[in-house]
């Protein structure tokens, strides 16, 4: 559909299993919502946070990955961490799409073959989870139970729902198949106005800076994983939103021998295809981040932008010296990660001023390693999160050090006298003896839910020692 | 072909995976003009409401009726046990306790209503703690006590005695479906609930109370629910009564529906408990006396907490013969939600503290865990404290042989013991655990169930019973029930909703027995049938009744068969009546809550569970390598069903041991109040290999088609996993008791392991909350 129509319009416009729907714009409803009220009610809220995945439902998106021959691909996401509008010009498939008139889908058949559901409430999004993977373009082998890994289950302990993914192989040539086969639509502009509420989505950076700029009230939003939550749970509601998703300059990616750029709004399950030769950290960092079905919207200029003390992205980037390239009406400028963070949820961006992209310099470390301590090992938020980047000169000894924490301060931080202990010492446990005495000396976290603040100073400490273990160990083995 | 005991997918599986089973907040679209519920919320845990003037909400546009303690006809109350849960409270007494309700034509329109309502309040001291509980002498019954024996006199004679202390964390039931009902006015002037409800009847006994009419003018009835795990045993019920009070009041349909942040706020949890003790033990590990003391943290109101104590109270010694036991019971009252009923219903809590109990004594002693947990096995012969013979008692061994033999329980501690030598900063423990789990409801009267079971003259059936389905597979199994009863297929039998106008003064669909006791229901009335349809069907054939056999959808005696639609058809005809109710009451138990001696349980449910762990001596956090499970299911009567909850009922334990923590701050505010900051079980949690045996020869006569409850026993094979834990941070040290407080999260794991190395007490530092329940 053309975005011209939806110009300066009230009405949001996308298809829904096929079909064309039209819907009226409001800035606190939720795609769920809006299925919900259609009564399209297989999507369930279960938490309406995010977490739980009940809502899951897939959009069709474009491949990136270049693997399989298709263009397209399906891609889960919450549907209740979508607001209406932003689902301007999508395509969507909801569980109600799958099952033919008599037989169940394999994805269905296989769930229910193996007890996959008991209760049934979370059932439809693990369908729609598996669904999107059961169609992911060069899949081999059977499907991926992580891909599920955005879906809880309290019912099933989820051994069946495993093994009914395991027992799945390669998807048939059906319409879903076709659908694939062709391009998934462009995300275009769009600007939508009523009763107040004004959605828009530019096409160009310029346009974004100039909106932005001429009202100071309006919230900059990409994946809105974080944004919605306000409004779910908190009851925070926004009369003007500015979505970054159909900017080009903030979905690049850029690779050459001196840096790595990565666009601010790429979604973060977009990096790892993006950047084919990404190190094994990254890859570590991204199993570990939110989960898939958050991976498909959440964003690192958003997971960035929110300064959270205990965001997942900051530490590592912070570890390999990561900077932000800020554009503004008066221009662009790069700053170091490192100066980003001014104070708790406090960012150096200035008024009108957004995050286009990161750039990781090159070479990347010699040693790096992310670590994420949370209550659960998957989908958790961290109680400390940290990255440690070290490389040694031809003696051993200790030439550049990265010591990079979230979880311990008000912001994400690297802690630089604990990194001066290292330099110059020989890589050792004396070493890092000395600086976990610094880090014990020069941390103050707090306690709360998630852990004591004894624990947290304890983390960090730990978490060096067991960086340097591992590498020793792994040395002697 | 048998029906029962086929590993037949979920009734309504196929509902689950289109989207197209509907729960109770999917109907909204069916009632026009339906009206949305919100509350206004207190902002303390323990105030007197001064003022309430909800008339500002009335400004708010969409806004159309408020309800307050003024529009209650009959009482203002939803307690069951007692009457002790004002709907509408003059003292408020947990956080966020509702005050009054707002009714909008959208949700939207409600909240911003219920934002208006001016409330005063005059803020009371709130007590938050079991300790604070106990200074303040604040508990909501008497002391139930159990004594067998004179554990004093036996504590002192005792070569070796030690005192301790184990604090048990609540949970929270994270049911994915939360509270949700929809009332309106019925054709004549009652009143329908469609409610997430375990027990209907109930529901329209607390909706018929507040509306102080009689229970024949509401119906309520259950489609199905998004889980429940004992969530909704009473507590759907002040949801309905709000819902069928705003129907009464603007006489249009009025859903209410909690928000997942307002459902782990407002409603109650596994009750967290504090276990003191001292045990008395000779050399060889066999314990001497046990003098035991649970608190429990019961919240705000009584709720089921007398009958959740008394389970744990019978439950504490769980497969072990104490000679000398002295367990006493306290509910004490706090200012939280109103701690409710959770699969195992206080069997967990009792049964975690013996656990650890002899854990201490096989550390003491250092004598392996195994060891010290079979020396103490009841025998053939042995009775439990409260005077029940441990029917089956054998099981115990048979079970516990069988697995450690499956599991390679002893090759793998000699390949642990390897490995832990080799790894200083990781190391691997192992356990097995046993379960020994009463089936019945300990109110006697609660053990009785109907159905009504209707055929049609195609030969087509409708079953009635007074469960509710809540994921666990009672409407599976009563399909097969019922289609082996009648000998006709599974496809002629739907299974109907519970709605309490088919079967009138249901028990809850808890304690394991739903199965066990609607199930025999079924069979009963389904025995009436056959026994009118026999005469009929002899006569077609030239038989003789006695030779009638139902069986593949036909009537036969002998060779000669005929259509069991045909032999219906002809019953008709000949005016027999082609419904029944059956009818069913456990027999031969009987208990005093006086004395707490008796036969509560009709059997025990058994089983066993080796479990494996690895844990990161840096961090605290762990991973559980492999878990075997053998367990007692009796004859399956649904062995996909019945796998299905005993893996999910092991996971949901592991859950509540290991990783699920409720932490509520200084002012009673819950700070674990969403998926975010509360973890349940995901991926991550599944044993990396994970087995899962039924014992084999394991009918058990008496109960319908030989089958055993199976819904909340497996729950605690995950203390294997605690178990596992405890041995694994042991291996960090030199040997000593391993104290550990419940759940096992990684922090107190870290600790334990820093105890464990240095062998000196390290002060255990806990979170931020006051309590971590």
């Amino acid at each position: 559909m053309s975005s011209s129509r939806q110009l300066r319009s009230g009405q949001v416009e996308f298809l829904v299993n096929g079909e064309r729907v039209q819907a009226d714009l409001s800035l606190h409803t939720t795609l769920l919502d809006f299925l919900r009220s259609r009564d399209l009610t297989g999507a369930k809220e279960g938490c309406a946070e995010g977490e739980c995945g009940a809502c899951a439902v897939v959009l069709v998106k474009s491949n990136s990955s270049a693997s399989g021959a298709a263009d397209s691909t399906f891609s889960p996401i919450n549907s209740c961490l979508m607001l209406l509008p932003m689902a301007a010009g999508q395509e969507i498939y909801t569980v109600e799409a799958l099952a033919g008139s008599k037989d169940l889908a394999a994805v269905q058949q296989a769930m229910v073959d193996h007890g996959g559901s008991q209760c049934g409430y979370c059932t439809p999004g693990f369908v729609m989870s598996l669904f999107a993977e059961y169609y992911r373009p060069g899949r081999t082998g059977a499907c991926d139970p992580h891909a599920m890994a955005g879906n809880l289950c309290r019912c099933t302990g989820y051994r069946p729902i495993r093994d009914a993914a395991l027992s799945l192989a390669a998807a048939p040539e059906d319409s879903f198949c076709e659908r694939l086969s062709r391009p998934a639509p462009a995300i275009d502009s769009v600007e939508l106005e009523s009763r107040g509420s004004i959605f828009q989505r530019p096409g160009t950076l310029a346009k974004c800076l100039a909106l932005l700029s001429a009202d100071p009230q309006a919230r900059l939003v990409a994946g809105a994983t974080d944004l919605v939550v306000e409004s779910n749970l908190r009851g925070r509601r926004f009369s003007h939103l500015i979505s970054v998703e159909a900017l080009p300059e903030l979905r690049a990616f850029r690779e050459d021998e001196r840096e790595v750029e990565l666009g601010a709004a790429l979604a973060l399950s977009e990096i790892p295809v993006l950047w084919k030769d990404a190190p094994q950290v990254l890859r570590d960092w991204m199993e570990l981040f939110a989960s898939p079905l958050i991976r498909n919207r959440a964003t690192l200029g958003g997971n960035l932008a929110t300064a959270s003390p205990i965001g997942d992205s900051a530490p590592l980037l912070l570890a390999l010296d990561a900077q932000v390239r800020l554009a503004g009406t008066e221009g662009e400028r790069i700053i170091p990660l490192a100066s980003f963070f001014t104070g708790y949820r406090q960012t150096a961006l200035g008024p009108g001023e957004l995050i286009v992209s990161i750039l990781i310099p090159k070479p990347l470390p010699q040693n790096v390693r992310f670590f994420k301590v949370a209550k659960r090992k998957m989908d958790d938020i961290s109680t400390v999160a940290a990255a440690f980047a070290i490389n040694l000169d031809s003696n051993g000894r200790v030439a550049r050090a990265r010591l990079a924490y979230g979880g311990v301060a008000p912001v994400p931080l690297r802690v630089l006298q604990a990194e001066e202990a290292l330099l110059g010492g020989s890589w050792d446990e004396s070493v890092i003896q000395r600086a976990q005495k610094v880090l014990e000396r020069t941390l103050k976290p707090i306690s709360d839910h998630r852990g004591s603040a004894a624990y947290r100073l304890a983390m960090a400490g730990s978490l060096l020692e067991k960086f340097w273990w591992e590498q020793h160990e792994e040395a002697v083995a | 072909m048998k029906i029962v005991g086929q590993a037949v997918p979920h009734e309504s599986a196929r509902g689950h995976v289109t989207g197209e089973a509907l729960y109770t907040d999917d109907l909204l679209s069916r009632f026009p003009g339906l009206l949305h519920a919100w509350p206004v919320l207190s902002p303390h845990a323990h105030a007197r409401l001064l003022k309430l003037d909800a008339a500002p909400a009335l400004d708010e546009p969409g806004v159309c009726a408020i309800l307050t303690g003024a529009d209650v006809p009959g009482e203002n109350d939803s307690g069951a046990a007692r009457h002790d849960e004002p709907l509408f409270p003059a003292e408020i007494m947990y956080h966020q306790q509702p005050v009054a309700w707002v009714l909008g034509e959208t949700l939207e329109a409600a909240r911003l209503g219920a934002a208006r309502v001016v409330a005063e309040y005059q803020p009371l001291h709130p007590v938050l703690t079991i300790e604070d509980a106990i200074l303040a002498g604040s508990f909501h019954s008497p002391p139930m006590r159990i004594v067998r024996g004179d554990s004093q006199s036996a504590l002192a004679s005792s070569p070796h005695r030690f005192e301790g202390e184990l604090a048990i964390g609540g949970q929270e039931h994270f049911y994915l479906e939360t509270q949700s009902s929809i009332a309106w006015l019925d054709e004549s002037g009652g009143i329908m609930v469609e409610s997430s409800t375990q027990h209907p009847s109930e529901t329209q006994e607390i909706v018929a109370r507040a509306l102080g009419i009689a229970r024949h003018q509401v119906t309520v009835e259950c489609l199905r629910m998004g889980g429940a795990f004992g969530g909704k045993e009473v507590q759907a019920n002040p949801y309905s009564a709000i819902a069928a009070l705003g129907a009464w009041k603007t006489r249009r349909p009025v859903r209410v529906r909690l928000p997942r942040f307002l459902d782990m706020a407002l409603t109650g949890k596994r009750h967290p408990f504090l276990a003191r003790f001292s045990a008395g033990f000779d050399h060889d590990g066999h314990i001497l006396a046990l003098k035991l003391v649970l608190y429990s943290d019961a919240g705000w109101s009584l709720d089921l907490s007398e009958p959740v104590m008394a389970r744990a109270l019978f439950h504490s010694d769980n497969c072990y013969f104490i000679p000398a036991l002295d367990a006493t019971g306290l509910i004490c009252l706090t200012h939280k939600t109103s701690q409710t009923a959770f699969r195992g219903f206080g069997g967990p809590q009792g049964m975690l503290v013996i656990e650890d109990v002899l854990d201490r004594i096989a550390r003491t002693l250092s004598l392996p865990p195994e060891i010290v947990r079979e020396r103490n096995f009841y025998r053939e012969g042995h009775s439990t404290h409260y005077g029940q013979p441990v029917k089956d008692a054998g099981r115990i061994a048979r079970i516990w042989n069988q697995l450690k033999e499956t599991s390679n329980l002893v090759p793998r501690r000699a390949e642990i013991e390897r490995y832990n030598a080799a790894h200083p900063h990781r190391k691997r423990g192992i356990a097995i655990t046993p379960v020994k789990f009463g089936i019945s409801f300990t109110a006697t009267m609660f053990n009785q169930a109907g159905a009504l079971v209707l055929i049609y003259k195609d030969g087509s059936v409708q079953v009635n019973h007074g469960g509710t389905e809540m994921g666990q597979g009672l409407h599976t199994k009563i399909r097969q029930i019922a289609a082996e009863s009648l000998g006709v297929p599974e496809s002629a039998i739907r299974i109907m909703p519970p709605r309490t106008d088919k079967i009138p003064n249901t028990s809850a669909t808890a304690a394991s027995a739903s199965s066990d006791l609607n199930g025999a229901a079924v069979v009963d009335a389904c025995s009436q049938l056959k026994a009118r349809l026999a005469p009929v069907a002899a006569g077609l054939l030239g038989a003789d009744a006695s030779e009638i056999h139902f069986a593949d959808g036909n009537v036969s005696a002998g060779n000669k068969a005929l259509p069991f639609a045909q032999v219906v058809e002809a019953a008709y005809r000949q005016r027999i009546p082609l419904f029944a109710q059956g009818f069913y009451r456990t027999p031969e138990i009987h208990y005093d809550p006086q004395t707490m001696q008796g036969r509560p349980f009709y059997y025990f449910a058994y089983g066993a569970a080796v479990s494996e762990v690895e844990i990161d001596g840096f961090t605290g956090e762990y991973r559980v390598l492999r878990t075997d499970i053998l367990h007692d299911v009796g004859e399956s009567l649904s062995p996909l069903v019945d796998r299905g909850q005993v893996e999910g009922g092991f996971i949901q334990g592991l859950g509540w041991l290991t990783l699920e923590e409720l932490v509520w701050d200084s002012q009673g505010r819950l700070m674990t109040n969403g998926a975010s900051t509360y973890k349940l079980p995901a991926w991550s949690e599944l044993p990396q290999e994970f087995h899962v045996e039924f014992l084999t020869r394991a009918a058990e006569p008496g109960v319908v088609f030989g089958s055993k409850a199976v819904g909340e026993p497996p729950l605690m094979l995950a203390i294997s996993v605690r178990e596992a834990l405890r041995d694994a941070i042991a291996a960090f040290g030199s040997g000593g008791v391993v104290a550990l407080d419940s759940p096992a999260t990684l922090e107190r794991v870290f600790w334990a392991v820093k105890r464990a190395r240095s062998r000196q007490p390290v002060r255990e530092l806990s979170a931020a909350g006051v309590s971590n329940g």
